[in-house]
């Protein structure tokens, strides 16, 4: 894992100091709040439909044991006992209190972890693949790139005033676990012909009120000019990016309105520029960042048996394991979905005994993932069963990874000033229906995904079945989508008619499965399908 | 009625406002600022001791007055899926 350096500890010491005396201003009546609010957001502060929410940030979703149990001691301490973790790899906490946030955030940087730029225009947490690493399947390592993205980002003098706020991604695997095309810029590392590595970019994609897959802009950009080439596209946006209309002052409608084509040539251009200035790191400091990432020492030889005579065990492993690049490794999901519960809501236990797992068995280190679960990428398959046992007695030990229970859910209405609608009871009462593991493992892969505003935190446009919250006349109402993905195989899903009240949502969901699970073929998937028989069989069993 | 909420500004809690220079954290203390609305809260905002406050339609029930709209509602009692963090669970959200 990477570690600051002096220059990012004082950094983040001193915005601690300078927020401490910009609360202090607020609270004695010197600083108004329309003068206030952006300082407080630049410090992932935001005032929520119940109290203040700070959103702190888990840089592509990796964080140690020690910083896992300071989110629970922030849970303790600050909050009500528990947090909640999100679609971007971070962490939010619902019931802050201004005049103890300071203090807050005073811990948090004692343990290298801050809040800066999590809300705002400006660059968001970088996020990644949350098995990088670990992955059987990847051709690099993302991680050194993100953590280079992330200290280029971090109070980037020239991108604090965005148009509008800036969401980066970075994989190295032809598996597409980040949601990579559905970012305003999407980064891939490849290898070239001749086994160079480099990055293609994707720049425009989003979801919100107008969601757009990002086009391809660049196939190939030498992995040592990766910043100069961010700059340039970021440069390019912040000129002539919309600030009259904040709904159309996201990068996707800039390079929509002007097209991929022309956004390019604009960014080419730039980019020539931008590669005389000697903007990219030296080798050195890539080597540097790289070495923090260097692989644990793992041990050789371990055998690949796993003992499964336990069924509930064998359907975990099943379940919520996955191939690790080393023999005798597997890579655990936890799933933070249980039946009936808050997708993503971590108890302060639960977040302890997860880092405690993390120290005894993965090599002290911890991943969030855009699914709002979280992983121990490097685990004994020998200790899998001593893991499942104690995930089982914290209620953590949910068998449904990539299930329909697996869902993801953004706050709603329960806790967000911006939704329209509940999200958590429909994910409550969905998980609850499909409770049972083995008829969720009868429907295979399915993403759902809840959100309750059109702004999609609760990424709806890329669930194979997408529920929107809307509001109908004061009355919440859930539409139904069909049809996206946020993996390798992105697409956006399709409103496929009027819809429903909160039960009627829950049926409705039933409904369409039941059309996937008569239609199937051998090894198709609900999207597989979908994808094959179109819309028609799945609005007539719906409406007649 | 016309209702003024807002946050306690230092500790973030929802308030309501309750007469003169009062806000409570209960709904139930809730008064109706009827076309007064817009001054009050400029005044209160001025005092800066409760932020982001603003004011919503409301009615008089048996059980107290009680906002239209389910967000004020919502708000006013606590989130739904956390019975254990309401303010107070007997009272149904959904305008009946």
């Amino acid at each position: 894992m990477y570690q600051y350096d002096k220059y990012d500890q004082a950094m983040v010491d001193a915005r601690v100091a300078e927020f401490r005396d910009q609360v202090r201003r607020r609270l004695d009546g010197t600083l108004p709040e329309d003068e206030f609010r952006h300082l407080r957001l630049k410090n992932g502060l935001y005032l929520q439909l119940h109290a203040y929410m700070l959103r702190v940030a888990i840089p592509y979703g990796t964080l140690s044991g020690e910083q896992m149990h300071m989110l629970a001691h922030i849970a303790r301490r600050y909050d009500r006992g528990y947090g909640h973790f999100t679609t971007r790899q971070n962490i939010q906490y619902n019931w802050m209190k201004l005049e103890e946030t300071p203090d807050l955030l005073a811990d948090l940087a004692s343990v290298e972890m801050h809040a800066i730029q999590t809300s705002g225009n400006c660059i968001r947490n970088i996020s990644s693949d949350h098995f990088a690493g670990a992955a059987a399947d990847e051709i690099a390592d993302p991680r050194p790139w993100a953590e280079l993205l992330r200290q280029w980002s971090s109070f980037h003098p020239e991108f604090q005033l965005l148009p509008r706020k800036f969401k980066i991604a970075v994989i190295a695997s032809p598996t597409d676990r980040a949601a990579m095309r559905l970012h305003d810029i999407g980064i891939e590392l490849v290898r070239n012909a001749d086994g160079v590595l480099g990055a293609k970019f994707f720049v425009g994609g989003g979801m919100g009120r107008t969601p757009m897959i990002g086009p391809c802009i660049r196939d190939f950009v030498p992995a040592e000019e990766l910043i100069s080439y961010s700059e340039a596209i970021l440069r390019v946006y912040n000129r002539y990016g919309r600030r009259d209309n904040k709904y159309k002052a996201r990068i996707k409608i800039l390079v929509h309105e002007l097209g991929a084509e022309e956004y390019t040539r604009q960014v080419e251009e730039e980019f020539a520029q931008m590669k005389t200035l000697g903007l990219d790191p030296p080798v050195a400091e890539l080597e540097r960042i790289t070495a923090y990432f260097a692989d644990p020492a793992f041990e050789q030889g371990l055998s690949d048996e796993i003992d499964r005579a336990d069924p509930d065990f064998a359907v975990w492993v099943d379940q919520n394991t996955h191939p690790h690049k080393v023999p005798g490794y597997a890579v655990v999901t936890i799933s933070l979905k249980p039946a009936g519960g808050i997708p993503g809501d971590a108890s302060a236990d639960q977040m302890d005994l997860m880092a405690d797992l993390a120290a005894r068995f993965a090599f002290d280190e911890l991943r969030v993932t855009h699914t709002q679960n979280i992983v121990l990428a490097h685990v004994r398959k020998a200790d899998l069963y001593t893991i499942w046992q104690q995930l089982d007695g914290e209620g953590l030990a949910s068998a449904n990874l990539d299930l329909i229970g697996d869902m993801i859910a953004c706050p709603g209405l329960d806790y967000c000033s911006l939704a329209n609608a509940r999200s958590i009871p429909v994910a409550q009462k969905i998980s609850e229906r499909f409770a049972d593991t083995g008829r969720q493992r009868e429907l295979g892969e399915l993403k759902l995904k809840i959100s309750g505003c059109i702004n999609a935190c609760g990424h709806h446009h890329a669930g194979h079945i997408g529920i929107l919250g809307v509001d109908r006349k004061g009355v919440e109402n859930y539409q139904l989508l069909l049809g996206g993905s946020g993996a390798e195989d992105v697409s956006l899903a399709k409103i496929i008619g009027p819809g429903f009240d909160e039960d009627g949502i829950v049926d409705a969901v039933e409904t369409v499965t039941n059309v996937y699970l008569g239609a199937r073929t051998d090894g198709e998937r609900f999207l597989d399908t979908y994808r094959r028989i179109g819309v028609n069989p799945f609005k007539e069993a719906l409406y007649g | 009625m016309k209702i003024l909420t807002g946050n306690d500004l230092k500790t973030g809690d929802v308030v309501w406002w309750a007469g003169e220079t009062e806000w409570s954290r209960h709904l139930a203390d809730a008064q109706d600022a009827g076309a007064d609305a817009d001054a009050i809260l400029e005044r209160e905002e001025a005092a800066r001791r409760v932020n982001a406050s603003y004011a919503v339609d409301g009615e008089v029930t048996d059980r107290g007055p009680m906002p239209l709209h389910i967000k004020e509602r919502v708000r006013a009692f606590g989130p739904t899926v956390r019975p254990d963090l309401a303010i107070n669970t007997s009272i149904p959200i959904v305008k009946v």
